[in-house]
């Protein structure tokens, strides 16, 4: 539903985004993520049409964005990052207005502003003028106005930016539900939002992808992806270490004391074929030797590392 | 309807009600009926000339009345969509962008309608007193509102180029103080001394005045009636243009 080709955007000498493609089908959720001016809302920008790129070529749906704006816009459904309302109407007034502008008439309006009040829990504050609304009605109203025609396409720039975990949880039901079968694209700074509902990450940085991938593919490229932790009590440090260490399946071993005087091992396998052994293998172990653990599992990477170990620049990394 | 038509309407609709969803239209209005009363009856004393007609103690003044007033009414148009950020929600919308300018302006030049046909009492006074041309009277209105419409879509330009309303009330001011100045009589005879005849007549062809003056004396011609057009048009292509390359194009 949504082609991305080959986008660049420059504003003067500064080229925010360089040469950035994707594509999203539809029943995908792909999550946009990137460090603050790495350019996803510019991408976002040019993607609903706000923005014409410098190069590079947007279709949605089959219509070309430069060729054919009105049949491109037509299927999208836009949340801006500062999610902007007109402040001088009232909730219902502003939804009304944009049904209108997408097209509706008559009943279907009422029907979908209906719909979407309900959805969004904006019932109570219909009749009330827009800017006498705290942040998070005023983010659900124009979160509402996105979704208010059923679009196939949503592009959504950070849709849960200052919402409480509430509404936070129920955005991402919204979106999770309409993914099934709509392309979605949203951008956002909690990585744990990814994990739990996109199908897809992109990460961007300076303007161009860095990475593109499953949650799952993203977090096993992260530097403890497979390694199995095991932590013990009453085990000399040495021990642990060597017989941890001369296991045919392990690699490095590290070691780190707990505050509450347990030990923790951390047992890196030795190259990629042998990660399916090494739990079971330091299960044996541990058994085998008597040792006493009250933990012991594989672990599947963090976003946060492989988003940092990505994203960070050089001098940063180096000086950490 | 058809597409645009509606979405020209449904833009007009949402301004024109932002007019009287808050304070400012009627405080604009009251303020230009006070004004213009006093123009009128005190400084065009009116009374004292003893004529049946409104062109030189009412409509004169409206060049210099609006020169204020329009911007003030106008300069939010754009100014507030780019400061708020509803601009991005808007041009993301199916419309084009000539569609919101028009819809807006539209909006601004009704409600400028509106106070101006709420001056009815001056032609009541005057067909009550005496015998007016009701042609001449009818001739000041168009030339009024078409006046109005060109410092609007001037200020219409000067808002999309700001986010900020003050900056952009201050435009416009100026230059539709050009559009008075370039062809005001103390102005032009000063010019007449000691430039070509060729310059005078280009610098007063700018000029609103002489445009507006045959109106005023119940004249509507095709050339002024396309010179208040051309304004109009040049400067609303002009925010076309602003809003373009406001998006990097």
């Amino acid at each position: 539903m949504i082609d991305v080709e080959n986008l660049i955007k420059e504003f003067g000498p500064k080229r925010a985004v360089n040469g950035v493609s994707f594509t999203i089908r539809r029943g995908e959720i792909l999550g946009f993520l990137g460090p603050n001016g790495a350019g996803k809302s510019t991408t976002m920008r040019m993607i609903t049409g706000f923005f014409p790129p410098t190069s590079g070529r947007v279709r949605i749906g089959g219509h070309d964005m430069a060729e054919e704006p009105i049949a491109a816009k037509k299927l999208i459904g836009y949340l801006p990052e500062s999610a902007p309302c007109y402040s001088d109407m009232t909730v219902n007034g502003f939804l009304r207005f944009t049904a209108e502008l997408r097209g509706m008439r008559g009943a279907q309006i009422d029907d979908a502003v209906a719909k979407v009040a309900g959805l969004c829990f904006l019932e109570g504050v219909l009749h009330q003028s827009v800017d006498t609304l705290s942040k998070g009605y005023r983010h659900r109203t124009c979160f509402a106005q996105s979704i208010l025609h059923d679009p196939e396409v949503l592009v959504l720039d950070e849709p849960t930016d200052g919402l409480d975990p509430n509404q936070k949880h129920e955005v991402r039901q919204i979106i999770k539900r309409m993914g099934q079968t709509k392309a979605i694209i949203f951008s956002t700074h909690i990585l744990e939002e990814v994990e739990a509902c996109c199908s897809r990450a992109i990460i961007i940085d300076r303007g161009t992808v860095v990475a593109n991938g499953t949650p799952a593919e993203l977090k096993a490229r992260a530097e403890t992806a497979g390694s199995v932790h095991l932590r013990v009590r009453n085990v000399a440090a040495e021990t642990l270490k060597s017989k941890l260490g001369s296991l045919p399946v392990a690699g490095r071993v590290s070691l780190q004391d707990n505050t509450d005087g347990s030990l923790s091992a951390r047992v890196f396998p030795r190259d990629k074929s042998t990660r399916a052994d090494l739990s079971l293998s330091v299960a044996q172990t541990a058994t085998q030797s008597g040792w006493s653990f009250d933990e012991l599992h594989t672990e599947e990477g963090r976003l946060d590392d492989v988003f940092r170990a990505i994203t960070l620049p050089d001098s940063v990394k180096t000086r950490e | 309807m058809n597409e645009s038509l509606r979405n020209i309407w449904t833009i007009l609709k949402r301004e024109l009600n932002g007019y009287f969803a808050s304070p400012v239209a009627y405080v604009f209005i009251v303020i230009f009926l006070l004004l213009n009363g006093f123009f009128t009856f005190m400084l065009g004393g009116f009374f004292e000339l003893g004529e049946a007609s409104l062109s030189r103690p009412f409509f004169n003044w409206h060049p210099w009345l609006y020169l204020f007033l329009v911007p003030a009414a106008g300069m939010r148009l754009w100014a507030e969509e780019r400061r708020v950020g509803t601009l991005e929600l808007l041009l993301t919308m199916p419309v084009t962008a000539a569609q919101a300018i028009i819809g807006k302006f539209l909006a601004c030049w009704a409600f400028l309608a509106l106070a101006l046909a709420l001056t009815f009492p001056v032609v009541g006074s005057v067909y009550y007193l005496g015998h007016p041309d009701g042609g001449a009277i009818f001739a000041g209105y168009v030339g009024s509102l078409l006046l109005a419409g060109s410092y609007l879509a001037v200020t219409v330009a000067t808002s999309a180029i700001t986010r900020n309303q003050v900056i952009s009330f201050i435009l416009s001011v100026v230059i539709c103080f050009f559009l008075i100045l370039a062809g005001w009589e103390p102005v032009t005879s000063l010019l007449v001394r000691w430039a070509p005849a060729g310059l005078v007549e280009l610098v007063t062809g700018f000029s609103v005045m002489p445009h507006f003056a045959s109106f005023q004396r119940g004249v509507i011609d095709f050339r002024d009636l396309l010179f208040f057009a051309s304004v109009i048009v040049f400067s609303l292509f002009g925010t076309s243009v602003i809003l373009r390359g406001l998006r990097g194009a």
